[in-house]
């Protein structure tokens, strides 16, 4: 699989073309890299969408450095509090009384006391067997107006089960207390960033009179409870997807998982499961097939022949858009990912056969510190870690989708592509910056 | 409670102190941890990180493997990727996870090794500790293995000068303003540990006359260096222009006379001053004496990190939480520490911000003054605010 191409012998260098990659796990594990490229978001931004709320963490100081720095460039330190594990709370026990106590003080010195609080435990306590639940219920009877949240870093459990990022974005409804469900009323769940009021999506749950409520969207405390009442919870983001089968299970929310796809097909499918969801007529899309056709020529007539390049931090399904570009004449030469979502398969089939030639790189194998990053000419990357790792001030700076969604979500990426092939970006400045597009980071 | 901090920063952890410490000198440094470490790292603690190809690493541990006890799994994915990459040394440091089960480093260390013929060491680092406890465990591992023993003492006056990292000292130039500083002060520099020196350079720094050791970090190698080679040290950093001449005269009688010294120690605790430092003790030490040697206010340091007597500012306190920390400001006027600290200060007191990337990270980076260079303009903003 590892295949040397730097022109350095002492540099390996690893890429495997698409033809003969694995799926969905081209590259061995093992040691791991993390490139410079922040601007996905992590456990910290996510629970920061709850208006309000405030965060405790309870991990050894190594552990609380990333996240406190995190609610510190966010500028919401005053949303945001710490409880550090020391050698003797390992050694001596008593992780539960450290939490309870801890949180206990935090809550105590506040200026005034939060309506709800996420609290953070770690892999330690995953490992010491912390009774979690006898916390959880000393902490309701002592705090009777405050709602608690567990909330969990543990990236050790990674791969046992659901990531941390999947239980963040469950646990990110958590706290929805039940009510009566109003028919009239719809949530996205998941998402970092709002969706565009422009797309299909939106505008078929708008446009059929249902009120959309959305985390990204809450200013209050009391605007995010009020998602609870929803009949339909939507979920885009494969992240998102335990999320709202906790939602259907807890709150009998109907759930829909819709996941971003650059497949006309796939889209036009999601949507029209969308207007069974809602009991509202399909609609006919042709229009905006045709949209999306002449926004991709158009930006295709500017972009030309010019090397792409994409990161799976930009989309979660790079290998779909991959394909779409292809199949509009776009230059896609390289795919940066670790891995890939089950979910890709057809797509990755695709390529295999009409463009085996593609080349995947590795985000976190070592030999990625030390390859050159700089291709031969001009490079379009889409991603921030795309954009690194070619050495492009040529991209698109986005993750997550960017709350781009169907057709109109395909335009949108279109135009974005023209412009950052266009318009030269400070990459170094822009990709170093944590949490893109999330209020008040740096 | 004392480990409850509701409005306080943390400081980088021992691990990040480990790769800082080492990042300079073509080794593979390797974090036994799941992942976060890395990423910790790499944004908040290490500025050199996009600019620089130091094969800094996480192992990528998992449930299975620290339950099933995956020793043998670290191992041969270190040698392999040492195998590719061919690193001048490897490195271990551990996290809370290893800790736990018992990850024994010096004996993985030692497997690896022998496995790929490449000198490796293993620090039992658990994220814990500050940064100062891994940087100080690293620099003295390369005291007692990577330092030529065989070494001749230069005939004229030459120094090492211990304890760099960016956690301390950023990348504003402050590693060679200090440099130049002792040059200026005729000795010849050997080597800088770790900035802005080859390992080629730290193996001849058993030729030094003296060792300037410039924050806690390097107390550990002065110490060993002194067992092995007899070299004297001398701790404190050159700040302003009176106490940058009594550091390099303590340089020079330490040389000559072999004792060891600590140059803000010299004058006795401060009486009931108004002013508050908040720091690592080398630093606030240091910043403390030449604010009083240059104006004769005087200040206390107030120490929220590891110390140890011998370096411990005539007159400071330690104040380990948020709370210690807040009820010790209480009588200062005025306060200079990191941006960090100033919800925990007392409202009407004068905060005189010194950013410091050990605790702050990368937030306040640019704002990080050069005081060995441009003391100057640190007091005129000391007096003007």
């Amino acid at each position: 699989m590892l295949k040397s191409l730097s022109g350095r012998p002492d540099v390996p260098q690893v890429c495997v073309p698409v033809g003969s990659a694995p799926f969905p796990v081209p590259f061995a594990s093992g040691l791991e890299y993390v490139p410079p490229a922040r601007g996905v978001w992590n456990i910290v931004h996510v629970g920061m969408l709850i208006p309000e709320a405030h965060q405790i963490f309870v991990c050894a100081p190594g552990c609380l450095r990333g996240v406190v720095l995190t609610a510190a460039e966010m500028n919401a330190s005053d949303r945001f509090s710490t409880v550090a594990i020391r050698e003797s709370d390992v050694l001596e026990g008593g992780m539960e009384s450290l939490i309870i106590e801890g949180v206990t003080d935090i809550l105590n010195r506040l200026p005034s006391r939060p309506p709800a609080v996420l609290v953070f435990t770690s892999c330690i306590q995953h490992f010491m067997g912390c009774d979690l639940p006898l916390v959880y219920r000393t902490l309701r009877a002592r705090f009777p107006g405050t709602a608690f949240a567990d909330c969990y870093m543990t990236p050790i459990l990674r791969k046992s089960g659901l990531t941390p990022d999947e239980m963040m974005r469950r646990q990110l409804y958590s706290l929805l207390e039940k009510r009566p469900l109003n028919s009239r009323s719809v949530s996205l769940i998941g998402n970092c960033f709002p969706t565009d009021e422009s797309s299909e999506l939106v505008r078929l749950i708008r446009e059929s009179g249902f009120d959309l409520k959305d985390i990204t969207l809450c200013k209050t405390y009391a605007e995010y409870q009020k998602m609870a009442e929803s009949f339909l919870a939507i979920s885009c983001c494969p992240a998102a997807r335990a999320g709202g089968d906790a939602l259907e299970k807890r709150l009998s929310q109907k759930h829909r998982y819709l996941p971003l796809s650059y497949s006309y097909r796939e889209i036009e499918q999601n949507l029209h499961r969308l207007s069974g969801a809602l009991g509202v007529p399909e609609r006919d899309y042709s229009s905006a097939v045709s949209r999306a056709e002449a926004a991709l020529r158009k930006a295709r007539k500017v972009i030309g022949g010019c090397p792409v390049a994409l990161d799976a931090a930009a989309t979660p399904r790079p290998l779909s858009l991959s394909r779409l570009l292809c199949e509009h004449g776009f230059s896609v030469e390289r795919i940066y990912a670790d891995g890939f979502s089950p979910e890709e398969k057809a797509d990755f089939e695709w390529l295999r056969k009409n463009r085996p030639e593609i080349r995947l790189y590795p985000v976190s194998r070592p030999e990625m510190r030390v390859l050159p990053r700089r291709t031969p000419g001009k490079t379009l990357a889409v991603g921030q870690k795309a954009a690194y790792f070619t050495g492009s001030n040529y991209f698109v700076n986005v993750v997550e989708g960017g709350g781009m969604y169907g057709f109109d979500g395909i335009c949108r990426m279109a135009k974005k592509m023209t412009d950052a092939f266009l318009h030269e970006k400070d990459a170094r400045s822009l990709i170093q910056m944590k949490g893109l597009g999330c209020d008040g980071c740096r | 409670m004392k480990q409850a901090s509701c409005f306080l920063s943390t400081y980088a952890a021992d691990v990040s102190g480990v790769c800082s410490a080492l990042f300079e000198l073509g080794g593979m440094t390797v974090m036994h941890d799941a992942s976060g470490c890395n990423s910790t790292y790499s944004t908040h603690d290490e500025p050199r990180w996009y600019d620089c190809n130091s094969m800094v690493y996480v192992s990528a541990l998992t449930e299975t493997d620290a339950v099933l006890g995956g020793d043998e799994t670290l191992i041969q994915e270190v040698a392999e990727a040492a195998a590719r990459l061919s690193p001048q040394f490897i490195a271990l440091a551990g996290t809370p996870i290893p800790m736990i089960t018992g990850t024994d480093f010096p004996a993985v260390a030692e497997i690896l090794e022998r496995r790929t013929g490449i000198l490796s060491f293993g620090f039992p680092t658990n994220s814990m500790n500050s940064y100062l406890s891994g940087a100080g465990m690293a620099f003295r591992a390369l005291a007692e293995r990577m330092v030529d023993r065989a070494a001749v003492k230069t005939a004229e006056l030459s120094a090492n000068i211990l304890g760099f990292t960016p956690l301390d000292f950023s990348v504003n130039g402050s590693a060679e303003s200090i440099r130049k500083r002792l040059e200026a002060g005729g000795f010849r520099v050997i080597s800088s540990w770790a900035m802005g020196s080859s390992l080629e350079e730290i193996r001849r720094a058993g030729r030094a006359s003296v060792n300037l050791v410039v924050s806690s970090s390097g107390l550990p190698a002065a110490r060993r260096l002194r067992e092995l080679f007899h070299t004297p040290y001398v701790v404190g950093i050159p700040y302003g222009e009176r106490f940058s001449e009594m550091v390099v005269s303590d340089l020079k009688t330490a040389a000559y006379t072999g004792r060891s010294r600590v140059s803000y120690a010299a004058e006795p605790a401060p009486r009931q001053p108004e002013t508050a430092v908040i720091g690592e003790s080398v630093a606030a030490g240091s910043l403390a004496r030449a604010v009083c040697a240059e104006t004769g206010e005087s200040a206390q340091v107030l120490c929220p990190l590891e110390t140890c007597p011998e370096i411990f500012p005539p007159g400071g306190a330690e104040a380990p939480s948020e709370e210690d920390l807040a009820e010790s400001l209480k009588p200062f006027k005025t306060v200079i520490a990191d941006p960090l600290y100033r919800p925990v200060c007392p409202k009407d007191c004068r905060f005189v911000p010194l950013p410091h990337e050990a605790f702050s990270g990368r937030i306040f980076r640019k704002e990080i003054p050069n005081l060995t260079a441009d003391f100057g303009a640190f007091l005129n903003m000391l007096s003007t605010k």
